[in-house]
């Protein structure tokens, strides 16, 4: 007679559903700084080299008093503002036309597809030449480093919309402007975020290294003059800065998506 | 208005460079207020004929043309499909007048007309729903709004029921021969399904498999209405085993090369 033994029966995907309250996030971050500021209290490195995240806060209040700041972050929106924009307005237009016309995708391609693989920043001398040193170079290198990942992206989320639902505009008479319009755009748009996303970082890169080139005012021209001057913590608040306006960026962006993806 | 298939054949070529004859040889014809259902096996080109007669694929030989028209203009054609194809994006109200906003109504009319099969279909609560948010059953009762509401010459229906489950799908059947009784549209649709085909069709097209060809077309002489109950079972029964008797054997075949589509 073989013994009774009795198990229950536990759920074993329960780690799957395991959930943490959101402080510990918030506190993760918090965590980091403070660490920092303990490391540098309580140890003998130099401001030169690690400034105390206190001390840039303080810097960084005295920079935003003298207006410093605010002239070089103004400067620098204005060129990563036009220049996302205008890349990602082109690149949406023409990823839309390349995706959906045989003819601009046979003629299109291959010349995106010989771009691509230049890194931008290597055209910004040739671009100085052509447009000058102004604000014109600057927006036009942001531009054209946006233009490439976004045309790429929304040219395969064309490819990706749902095949049925091109076959039913078509079934119900649909021009083929409406079903640009009305089909691939919003097929699209969850690739096209995607695009946009991964721009708003090259845009971030292109403008820092747009300023250091050839700039006196923007917050990439401000850390390099900081460099040079070894002034260790305004140059941190130039990258604190950054650091804001990048995650203002994608803040921005996941809200635009939410906003017009909302099925 | 009725719609002549005549002599209508559909090649592919095969992955591997092989010609696979879909269809051939088909002759028929669908007359005013008349309701025809394409049956066959998997692989029998059903579908392939539907998406030919609403225009969206070619034949490779024979010709598909509409006669009686009031007027010289393309025929205005609804289409059903069975993976429903709502824009998933568009609303209730938005998908149903997705094919309005093509012709020349105004915003009002379009308003009225949506208006007016929401309820035809039994929609209303769910006007401003996206089709995320509805089951199986509701999302194919917007895609029949859809296709009605263009008021079209032809209803075109392929397996418009076949994702759903059984349950519903009788509900659906149902709630379609009343739509149908309603309007009398001259209808082609698709199914796999003999039973339904039974309860739907004014009659029946067998097609074989490989090559699609029309084995039999069979006239149903039952009441449009009420062809589950009790009265009618036997006839009903038989018609259903005479049309599974010539397609039994392709089924098998189908099941055995391990088709699907």
């Amino acid at each position: 007679m073989n013994a009774m033994y009795r198990r229950a029966v536990v759920n074993r995907l329960a780690f799957i559903d395991t959930k943490l309250p959101g402080w510990v996030s918030t506190l993760s971050l918090i965590g980091l700084i403070v660490l920092w500021e303990i490391v540098c209290r309580a140890s003998s490195v130099p401001e030169l080299y690690l400034p105390s995240p206190s001390a840039i806060l303080v810097t960084g209040w005295d920079m935003i008093d003298s207006g410093e700041l605010l002239i070089n972050a103004k400067a620098s929106m204005y060129r990563i503002g036009w220049g996302f924009v205008i890349g990602s307005i082109a690149g949406i237009v023409l990823g839309l036309a390349t995706g959906f016309f045989r003819l601009a995708e046979a003629v299109g391609n291959p010349i995106v597809h010989a771009l691509y693989p230049i890194p931008k920043i290597a055209l910004l001398p040739l671009i100085i030449l052509w447009l000058g040193i102004g604000e014109l170079s600057k927006v036009t290198i942001i531009s054209l480093g946006v233009f490439f990942p976004v045309i790429i992206n929304t040219y395969s989320g064309v490819k990706n919309v749902d095949p049925l639902l091109i076959k039913a505009a078509v079934a119900f008479r649909a021009s083929r402007l409406s079903i640009i319009r009305k089909v691939i755009l919003p097929g699209a748009l969850p690739v096209i975020f995607a695009g946009l996303k991964l721009a708003a970082g090259t845009s971030l890169l292109l403008l820092v290294a747009a300023e250091m080139i050839a700039a006196k005012e923007g917050i990439g021209a401000m850390i390099l003059h900081y460099g040079d001057l070894m002034l260790t913590t305004k140059l941190m608040v130039g990258v604190l800065a950054l650091s804001l306006l990048g995650i203002a960026f994608n803040y921005s962006l996941n809200w635009l998506e939410k906003q017009l993806i909302s099925w | 208005m009725k719609v002549v298939i005549e002599q209508v054949g559909k090649c592919y070529q095969g992955s591997d460079g092989q010609i696979i004859t879909a269809l051939s040889d088909i002759d028929l014809t669908i007359h005013s207020e008349e309701f025809v259902v394409l049956v066959g096996p998997s692989g029998c080109g059903k579908s392939t004929l539907l998406t030919m007669v609403g225009g969206l694929l070619s034949p490779s030989s024979g010709t598909i043309y509409v006669e009686g028209l009031e007027s010289d203009r393309d025929p205005v054609v609804g289409m059903v499909f069975q993976e429903i194809g709502l824009f998933p994006w568009r609303t209730v109200v938005q998908n149903i007048a997705f094919g309005l906003e093509e012709t020349k109504l105004t915003k009002g009319e379009i308003a009225n007309r949506v208006r007016y099969y929401i309820e035809l279909v039994g929609l209303q609560g769910f006007e401003n729903s996206l089709p995320r948010q509805l089951s199986g059953g509701m999302r194919q009762r917007v895609g029949i709004a859809r296709a009605l509401a263009i008021q079209p010459d032809l209803l075109l229906m392929d397996e418009p029921f076949s994702a759903l489950d059984a349950q519903t799908r009788t509900l659906m059947q149902e709630e379609l021969l009343k739509l149908w009784t309603a309007t009398r549209l001259s209808t082609l649709y698709v199914t796999h399904n003999i039973e339904e085909a039974v309860y739907l069709a004014d009659r029946v097209v067998v097609l074989s498999r490989r090559p699609g060809k029309i084995i039999d077309v069979i006239s149903i002489d039952l009441p449009r209405e009420g062809r589950d109950a009790d009265a009618c079972v036997t006839q009903f029964k038989n018609y259903a085993s005479q049309i599974w008797q010539l397609i039994r054997k392709d089924a098998e075949e189908a099941i055995r090369e391990g088709e699907t589509a």
